[in-house]
C-alpha cells in the first residue's frame, strides 16, 4: 500500500503557541485513520493543514503524493472535506446545495440522486438546511464531501454534538465508505468512536503524537485488554498483586488499584486467592474492557474527558 | 462558469427567500419617498405665521395684514408671542404702541423666511397707511418641471438604496459567511474562487434594474417624478453606481472576521456619506473647503450625474467628471478588496 498521507516534522505556531509541535504521521490508503485526543490538542489545525486551508510554520505535507504549494487545484479536486461545524447556506434546500456543490467539480462527480441515497437524506430533499436536525446536517455536510468522488476524505469531528442514535447512523455511514475502499482521515475527542471506525489511531496531546496504533494495539500497552479496578480493607500496596497469574501490570488509582490482565477466567480466581491470602477483604471490585480513554490515561494521567 | 451561474442563482433564491432582505430593498425606500414627499409637498403659496402683539395698535396691524397673500396674522400676548417666536410657530411678532409709536418687529435673523415675512409685513402696513409705490409691477409666476423637492429627493434616495445593498446585503453577507466558515468550506472545494465573488456582480444585473424601476414607477405613481432625460442613461448610472458601491463592500468584507466588525466598518463609510454627499438635503450647504473632498465621495459623484440626468434632461455623456469618480472608485476598491480577501 502507498500512502495516501505523509507528515514529517510538522509544526504550526501562533505566536509562542504551538498548536501542532513536531507531528509525523503516515496515512495509507484504504485505511480509516483516527486523529484522537483532548480539545486544543491540534487536531484541527492538523487536519486544515492536510485539506490546504490552514499553512504549516513548517515541516513536510504531502497529499496523494503532492504538496498544496505546487498543486492545490488538484489536491482541492481529489479531496473531500467535511468541517467541524460547518454552517451552509440557510434558506437552500438539501438538494440545491448538493447541485450547487456539484458544479465546482469539472470531472467526475457522484450523481446528487446516489448522494441523497447513501446519506439517507431522499426524504429530506426540498427542506431548507436550517431547517435540517443536527444529524441530518451532519450527514448533509458528509455528502458535500463526497460529491466530487474524493481519493480522501477529511471529517472533522463529525459527531460532536449529535445524540446517540445520530451517532450511531452516522457511524454506519463512515463504516461504508471504509468498507468501499475510501481512505477516511477523521479526528474525535471520542474514543468509542475512533475504536468502532478506525484501523488505525494516532493519540495527539499538546501537538505531538503520543501513540500510534490499531485500537487493539493500543489497548494492548496497558497491558492487557481487561482492567480489574478493586479497593480492599485492608489497603494493599501494588506490589502486593504484581505477580498475581495473569496480572499484566499495576496501577495505584485514587484509594484503589487498577490490574491490566489479558484474560479474566485465569487471573480473577488467582486474584480472590491471594486476597484471602493477604486476608483483605474486597469492598469494591469492577472488572471490565479496556478503552482508548484509559491508554490515555496510562499516557498522560489525565482523562480525555478532562476538557 | 457552470459554478458562476449557479452561484449566481443561489444569490438570487437566498434573497427572494428571506422577507427581511425583501422589504429593506425594495420597501424601504418607498417608505422614505412617501414620508419625506409628504412632509416637505409645496403647499401651494406659503403662508408666514405672523403673531401680533395685542396693545393699543393691534387692531391696525391686524387690519393691514388681513387677507394678504403670504402672511396669516393673528393677535396673542406678549408672552405667547415670544413663545411662538422660540418654537417657529411665528416668524415674526409685530409691536405697535399705538398710531404715534414706532412700530417694533420682532424675529430671529438665522431664520431664512422671517426677514423676507418682515419686509413683506412693512410693504403692506406702509400700503394700507397710505404710502403710494412708485414703481409699477406685475407678478408671473411658474412650478418648474423636476424643481420640487420629491424631484429633487428620489435620485439621492436611489443612491443611498445601491449603496446599502452593496453594504448590508453583499458585504454583510460576506462576513457572515466567513464567520459562519461557509467561505473556508467553499474554498475548500475546487470551485473558482472568483466566481464566488462574481456571482454578486452577477446577481445585481437583476437587483439593480429592479431597484430603479420600483423607485422610480413608485414615485411616478404618487408623486408625478418624471425622468427628465434617458430612461437607459439612469439604468447605466445605476450600474456604475452599484459597482463603485459593490467594491466598497468588498474591501470592507476582506478581512473583517465577525458581524460586529463589519457592521463597523460599513457605517464608517455609509454613515458620513448619508450627510455629507447629498442625500436628504443638498451638499452645497457644506462650506466652499470642503466641496472637492465631498464631490469626489463615490455617493456624492452617483448622485450628481442621475440628478443631472433625471432633473435637468441631461445627457449622460455630459457628466464626464462624475463617471471617472465612479469608475475610479470601482477600479481601486475592486482590486484592493480582491487582494486583501482572506477565505478563512
Amino acid at each position: 500500500m502507498d500512502a495516501a498521507i505523509l507528515i514529517e516534522g510538522l509544526v504550526k505556531r501562533y505566536g509562542d503557541l504551538a498548536a501542532v509541535d513536531g507531528l509525523d504521521l503516515d496515512v495509507q490508503r484504504g485505511e480509516c485513520f483516527g486523529l484522537l485526543g483532548p480539545n486544543g490538542a491540534g487536531k484541527t489545525t492538523t487536519v486544515e493543514i492536510l485539506e490546504g486551508l490552514n499553512d504549516p510554520t513548517s515541516g513536510r505535507v504531502e497529499v496523494l503524493g503532492r504538496t498544496w504549494s505546487q498543486h492545490p487545484e488538484e489536491l482541492r479536486a481529489r479531496i473531500g472535506v467535511a468541517l467541524q461545524e460547518t454552517k451552509l447556506f440557510d434558506r437552500l434546500t438539501v438538494e440545491e446545495t448538493l447541485r450547487v456543490f456539484s458544479t465546482f467539480y469539472d470531472g467526475r462527480t457522484v450523481p446528487v440522486e446516489t448522494l441523497l441515497a447513501e446519506m439517507q437524506l431522499e426524504e429530506k430533499r426540498g427542506t431548507w438546511v436550517s431547517r435540517l436536525s443536527g444529524g441530518q446536517r451532519q450527514r448533509l455536510a458528509v455528502a458535500l464531501g463526497l460529491v466530487g468522488d474524493p481519493e480522501v476524505l477529511f471529517l472533522d469531528e463529525p459527531t460532536t454534538g449529535l445524540d446517540p442514535q445520530s451517532r450511531r447512523a452516522l457511524w454506519d455511514t463512515i463504516a461504508a465508505l471504509r468498507e468501499r475502499g475510501k481512505t477516511v482521515v477523521l479526528t474525535t475527542h471520542y474514543m468509542d468512536e475512533a475504536e468502532r471506525l478506525c484501523d488505525r489511531i494516532a493519540i495527539v496531546d499538546h501537538g505531538r503524537r503520543i501513540a500510534l496504533g490499531s485500537p487493539a494495539q493500543l489497548i494492548d500497552r496497558i497491558g492487557g485488554a481487561h482492567l480489574v479496578e478493586i479497593t480492599t480493607d485492608p489497603p494493599l500496596p501494588p506490589e502486593a498483586l504484581a505477580d498475581v497469574r495473569g496480572v499484566r501490570a499495576v496501577r495505584a488509582v485514587g484509594d484503589g488499584l487498577s490490574l491490566a490482565i489479558d484474560e479474566p477466567h485465569v487471573a480473577l480466581p488467582a486474584l480472590m486467592a491471594r486476597l484471602a491470602e493477604r486476608r483483605a477483604e474486597p469492598t469494591r471490585l469492577v472488572s471490565r474492557t479496556a478503552t482508548l480513554d484509559d491508554v490515555f490515561l496510562t499516557l498522560t494521567g489525565r482523562s480525555l474527558r478532562e476538557d | 462558469m457552470r459554478s458562476l451561474w449557479a452561484l449566481s442563482a443561489v444569490r438570487l433564491k437566498l434573497f427572494f427567500r428571506e422577507p427581511g432582505s425583501m422589504f429593506w430593498t425594495f420597501g424601504f425606500p418607498l417608505l422614505v419617498t412617501v414620508a419625506l414627499g409628504v412632509a416637505f409637498r409645496n403647499q401651494g403659496q406659503a403662508k408666514a405665521p405672523v403673531a401680533i402683539i395685542a396693545g393699543p395698535g393691534a387692531a391696525e396691524v391686524s387690519a393691514a395684514l388681513a387677507d394678504q397673500r403670504g402672511v396669516a396674522a393673528r393677535v396673542v400676548d406678549a408672552a405667547e408671542a415670544a413663545r411662538e417666536l422660540r418654537t417657529g410657530e411665528a416668524v415674526l411678532a409685530i409691536e405697535s404702541a399705538g398710531p404715534a409709536a414706532p412700530i417694533v418687529f420682532r424675529y430671529d435673523p438665522t431664520r431664512p423666511e422671517a426677514l423676507a415675512t418682515r419686509r413683506l409685513a412693512d410693504d403692506l402696513m406702509q400700503a394700507h397707511a397710505g404710502r403710494r409705490d412708485v414703481l409699477v409691477a406685475r407678478d408671473q409666476t411658474q412650478v418648474s418641471r423636476g424643481g420640487r423637492y420629491v424631484d429633487w429627493l428620489v435620485p439621492g434616495l436611489l443612491g443611498l438604496q445601491l449603496l446599502n445593498g452593496a453594504m448590508w446585503g453583499a458585504a454583510f453577507n460576506i462576513v457572515n459567511a466567513r464567520q459562519r466558515k461557509l467561505l473556508k468550506r467553499l474554498a475548500a472545494t475546487p470551485m473558482r474562487r472568483g466566481d464566488y465573488l462574481l456571482s454578486y456582480r452577477v446577481s445585481g444585473l437583476v437587483f439593480v434594474p429592479l431597484q430603479v424601476l420600483v423607485l422610480f414607477a413608485f414615485a411616478r405613481l404618487t408623486f408625478g417624478v418624471v425622468i427628465q432625460g434617458s430612461s437607459l442613461a439612469v439604468l447605466g448610472l445605476a450600474f456604475l453606481g452599484s459597482w463603485a458601491f459593490a467594491g466598497l463592500g468588498l474591501l470592507c468584507a476582506s478581512r473583517a472576521q465577525n458581524s460586529e466588525t463589519a457592521n463597523g466598518l460599513i457605517n464608517l463609510v455609509t454613515l458620513p456619506m448619508m450627510v455629507f454627499s447629498g442625500v436628504f438635503f443638498s451638499s452645497s450647504r457644506f462650506p466652499g473647503a470642503l466641496q472637492p473632498v465631498i464631490r469626489i465621495l463615490p455617493l456624492s459623484a452617483f448622485n450628481e450625474a442621475l440628478r443631472h440626468v433625471v432633473n435637468d434632461g441631461a445627457s449622460i455623456f455630459s457628466q464626464g467628471f462624475p463617471l471617472a469618480v465612479l469608475a475610479a472608485w470601482t477600479l481601486v476598491t475592486s482590486v484592493l478588496a480582491v487582494r486583501l480577501f482572506r477565505w478563512t
